[in-house]
């Protein structure tokens, strides 16, 4: 009976002392309703996702397969969006490249996520030299425009999706190492900290229980900001022929096909460049919303 | 007394950017030499014979250890030699000389592009809050940053050039024209220097599409901190003691608001320029530009490694140089931090 | 049409909300006020209860995510809900006049003092700006400033006791019919308090401006003012002469703001008011005090009470004085 009634405690003390939080989000709930961008956006992401999970059962042809045949065929009943020059059939090619799309997204966000965590949340945490070390490191990162020093990682690995995505993460993860950071330094001044410091918590206990669950939500907001930049950045590499090579179906690899067939078969770029303007401006309404959502200036 | 502390500022923030620009110079050398590609193998090709790949690294001096290697190109890097480039022979430095006027000449016109329309699109949408002007504007300037800009400039390639030849295609000038005599390097520059008129004219009729492009893609977070910080500015009691004056509403924003909204939007233009070089590599791809963007993204294509580390650092460097002037543009503007 | 109450101001059943994420912050519950030319009304009660509001809904500056959902302001006989943002900006600074809580931050951070207030005196001449400065300094002097070294400083160089006597030499350049002044003092040091109320006396009595004076302190009412009226949760409850609201207070709320007011050499004990301030978004029904009203009746849960005339030129809104008899 007793622990009954204590675990009633401490289930209304766990509840009371989450209440800001959960009366945060319920505002957060309400702003997101407010704003229609990130309503629109949200549905656009979703679409995108559904296509990448649920796309090959609604695929008309096979994306790699060739059928010189009908190489370079104008949109049309048969082929939504036309064939490219090996024949194939442009909009399975288009369904199939979400596939990879939502891959680049999902792994890049985990390991540069993952690894800005991990290095803000020590040097936040642990402070002195070790923090000013990381934090000129992300200086130096950050003294490049992303998609260049992203270029030189994928030339310098050698072409492939799997570079691809390791290049991306490498650039990316300052971004979150700082937020993490800022982060970890204002949890380390907690009063409460102090008090289960004194108790006798050691500081991986600290950090695991106490530091991260606190980063892990503006780590999160931001990683939906910056996934329509990973993949116009992917876009990019696979466009200049540093990303993700052919027969694979990523999109800027596609646009960069058709290139040469532009001027007589404008479909072949088209429709691979409007797929990712449609899903990266699904990316950006969605964060728009969510930035003005966070925005202490906007929110009210 | 101001002028000390403003010049310690720049002192230090100098000192902090050497240090950066050495690990710079660390990363970019660890991505050439420690990630393994063989620049060699792609230089001479896959089939050439091993001792000739041997006597070829070791004359590049590959095959020294890394330390020395990397102490010898610092050396060097003190010097203004950034080594020669394996595939033109020219010393990179040269060659950035050569293609850096062009992506500086295309970024410029692009940046004046995305301030004046981002800022355009954020004073509208925040004084015509949650209206139809607020949402068309907002759209218009995302799908700016939506849309892929290799994309972007093959569509407006294929409209103004090919379908309705309206706009001349790729490349900086038209063969037929006679290029202004090389003084800054950049076309625009050089030809009013110069006074050729026909080369202005054709330099600027070849610029307008890689230049919109790219400042249309860069115009959206200039739109986006223009609204957010006008909207600040509109809540605070000053402009409220503006309208109590009865200053009609054009007054007000233009007059009482705008100055001070313009502080933040100065620091993001900064951001702005390091998407600029971004941008400028692949626009510059698309539009046959021949600009350091360009320049890397060939070295890379066939690891011709000095230049990679060249054109990378350079690009770099700018990049910092950038962001740095615009700390210091912010630091003199805001009468606040004055004294 | 209606006749008027006051020849200056007639604010008749104002309703102001505020939209937020919550709901809806009914922050004006049907307000009723009205003075004359030349008379000194001062607005009392506590942070909350729309004092703010109402002069700034006089001034027709409210605006998103507030919004005037009924009643309306007249000022001289004129509705100012039917005039157009032309005639309203014409009126501004013109006529009605206003200085703020927070003086510094009143003032534009990036234009210099003696511009800001030249603004003022060029749009209501309707002249050039640049002819508007040897007006600038007669008002500065006027508020006991040095014109010619202030007119060249941004508003972070100036105390914020100097920073008011700026706006009010800004505000009363235009001659105004009538300045009202939202907690003109209570960001300033006390002694600096004296000073500008001071000032602003002098300065008033000389233009014969009608003044509005927002406060919640009582002291400073009950010295410039000639009138007040006592607001709480979005409504005027208690409108009288000066006299008669210390003298014979009798809305139970007024009663209770008194009493928790220390007098020197009175030494009575000090009794707050039970309870708290309503929340606005779900307000009680009826009468907004009843929950707190030692005096609570049947019909002050149901019936929200008019502001009526109990006695000559004293207005209640209670139902313990309901149809002027108790």
């Amino acid at each position: 009976m007793q622990s009954v009634a204590n675990e009633k405690v401490r289930l209304k003390t766990f509840w009371d002392r989450r209440k800001p939080m959960i009366e945060d989000w319920k505002h957060t709930f309400y702003l997101w309703r407010r704003t229609k961008l990130a309503m629109i956006g949200t549905v656009i992401v979703l679409v995108f996702i559904g296509v990448a999970i649920f796309g090959p059962l609604f695929m008309p042809y096979d994306p790699f397969a060739q059928d010189m045949a009908h190489r370079l065929q104008g949109p049309s009943w048969d082929h939504w969006f036309g064939t490219d020059q090996f024949g194939r059939d442009i909009f399975s090619r288009i369904i199939d490249g979400a596939k990879i799309e939502v891959w680049i997204i999902l792994l890049v966000s985990t390991i540069s996520g993952g690894i800005g965590m991990f290095l803000g949340v020590i040097s936040g945490y642990f402070g002195k030299f070790i923090d000013d070390a990381l934090m000129r490191l992300t200086d130096m990162f950050l003294a490049f425009p992303s998609l260049v020093l992203a270029m030189a990682f994928a030339a310098a690995l050698g072409p492939s999706l799997t570079n691809t995505i390791i290049a991306i993460s490498i650039v990316g993860w300052t971004t979150f190492a700082r937020l993490a950071r800022a982060e970890a330094m204002k949890v380390k001044t907690q009063p409460y900290i102090e008090s289960i410091k004194a108790l006798g918590a050691g500081n991986g206990r600290i950090i695991f229980l106490h530091v991260v669950p606190m980063c892990l939500s503006p780590v999160l907001v931001q990683l939906t900001l910056r996934m329509g930049t990973i993949i116009l950045t992917a876009a990019g590499l696979g466009f200049l022929g540093l990303g993700v090579r052919p027969p694979l179906p990523e999109w800027g690899a596609m646009v960069s096909d058709g290139r040469s067939y532009l001027m007589d078969q404008w479909w072949i770029s088209t429709f691979p460049g409007i797929a990712i303007a449609i899903v990266v401006l699904g990316f950006n309404f969605l964060g728009d919303g969510v930035r003005d959502m966070m925005d202490p200036r906007l929110r009210r | 007394m101001i002028i000390l502390r403003f010049g310690a500022y720049i002192v230090r923030r100098l000192s902090l950017m050497l240090l950066v620009m050495f690990g710079v110079t660390v990363i970019v050398f660890f991505i050439v030499h420690v990630i393994p590609a063989d620049p060699v193998g792609a230089l001479l090709g896959g089939n050439a014979p091993p001792d000739l790949v041997d006597q070829m690294r070791h004359q590049l001096g590959y095959d020294r250890p890394l330390v020395d290697q990397f102490g010898n190109y610092i050396l060097n890097l003190l010097h203004g030699n950034l080594g020669t480039s394996l595939k033109s022979n020219r010393p990179v430095i040269e060659d950035i000389a050569e293609y850096f006027p062009a992506t500086l000449e295309l970024s410029i016109v692009a940046i004046i592009i995305a301030v004046v329309l981002g800022m355009m699109l954020g004073i509208l949408s925040a004084v015509y809050r949650n209206s139809w002007i607020d949402h068309f504007s907002r759209v218009f300037s995302i799908l700016g940053v939506s849309m892929p800009v290799f994309w972007t400039g093959l569509i407006l390639l294929l409209i103004f050039y090919y379908i309705l030849g309206w706009l001349p295609g790729t490349g900086q000038l038209n063969l037929f024209v006679t290029p202004p005599y090389r003084i800054t390097g950049m076309i625009l520059l050089d030809s009013i220097l110069e006074g050729n008129w026909a080369a202005l004219w054709d330099g600027f009729r070849h610029i307008i599409l890689p230049a919109t492009v790219l400042g249309y893609s860069a115009a959206a977070s200039i739109a986006r901190i223009t609204r957010a910080s006008m909207l600040d500015v509109l809540k605070q009691d000053y402009i409220r003691t503006a309208k109590a004056k009865g200053l009609s509403k054009r007054i007000v924003v233009y007059r009482h608001a705008l100055k001070n909204a313009l502080i933040p939007v100065i620091t993001v233009i900064g951001l702005v320029f390091g998407g600029l070089l971004e941008g400028a590599v692949l626009t510059e791809t698309v539009f046959g530009w021949p600009g350091l963007g360009r320049y890397v993204v060939n070295a890379l294509l066939v690891l011709d490694y000095p230049a990679i580390m060249g054109g990378t650092l350079f690009i770099a460097l700018i990049y910092s140089l950038a962001n740095l002037g615009v700390d210091l543009v912010y630091a003199a503007l805001d009468p606040r931090m004055r004294i | 049409m209606e006749k008027m109450r006051g020849d200056l101001i007639d604010v008749k059943g104002l309703r102001v909300v505020f939209h937020t994420y919550r709901g809806m912050i009914k922050a004006l519950n049907g307000v009723e006020l009205w003075m004359n030319h030349g008379e000194r009304l001062g607005v009392i009660g506590e942070t909350g209860c729309g004092k703010s509001v109402t002069a700034l809904s006089i001034m027709n500056l409210i605006e998103q995510p507030g919004e005037i959902v009924g009643g309306d302001v007249f000022f001289e006989g004129k509705s100012m809900q039917k005039m157009d943002e032309n005639k309203l900006n014409a009126m501004r600074g013109s006529e009605v006049s206003m200085i703020f809580q927070e003086p510094v931050s009143a003032l534009n951070p990036v234009m210099k003092v003696g511009f800001q207030i030249a603004e003022s005196v060029a749009k209501t001449k309707k002249i050039k700006i640049k002819k508007a400065y040897p007006e600038v300094e007669k008002m500065l002097e006027l508020v006991g400033l040095d014109s010619k070294r202030i007119m060249e400083m941004y508003p972070h160089e100036l105390s914020g006791g100097m920073a008011q006597r700026i706006m009010i030499a800004m505000a009363l350049s235009s001659s105004p019919k009538l300045l009202i002044a939202d907690e003109p003092t209570s960001a300033l040091d006390v002694t600096i308090q004296a000073q500008v109320l001071k000032l602003l006396d002098e300065i008033v009595k000389k233009f014969g401006n009608a003044v509005i004076l927002i406060t919640h302190d009582m002291g400073v009412a009950a010295e410039f003012c000639d009138k007040i009226a006592v607001m709480y949760a979005g409504n005027v409850i208690e409108y009288a002469k000066t006299v008669d609201i210390f003298e014979t207070p009798m809305h139970p709320y007024t009663q209770g703001l008194l009493r928790a007011i220390p007098r020197i050499g009175i030494s009575k004990k000090l009794i707050g008011i039970p309870g708290n301030v309503p929340d606005l978004l779900n307000p009680p029904n009826g009468c907004r005090f009843h929950p707190r009203c030692p005096h609570v009746m049947d019909i002050c849960k149901k019936e929200i009470p008019k502001l009526e005339e109990v006695e000559p030129d004293h207005h209640v809104a209670c139902h313990l004085f309901g149809g002027g008899k108790k």
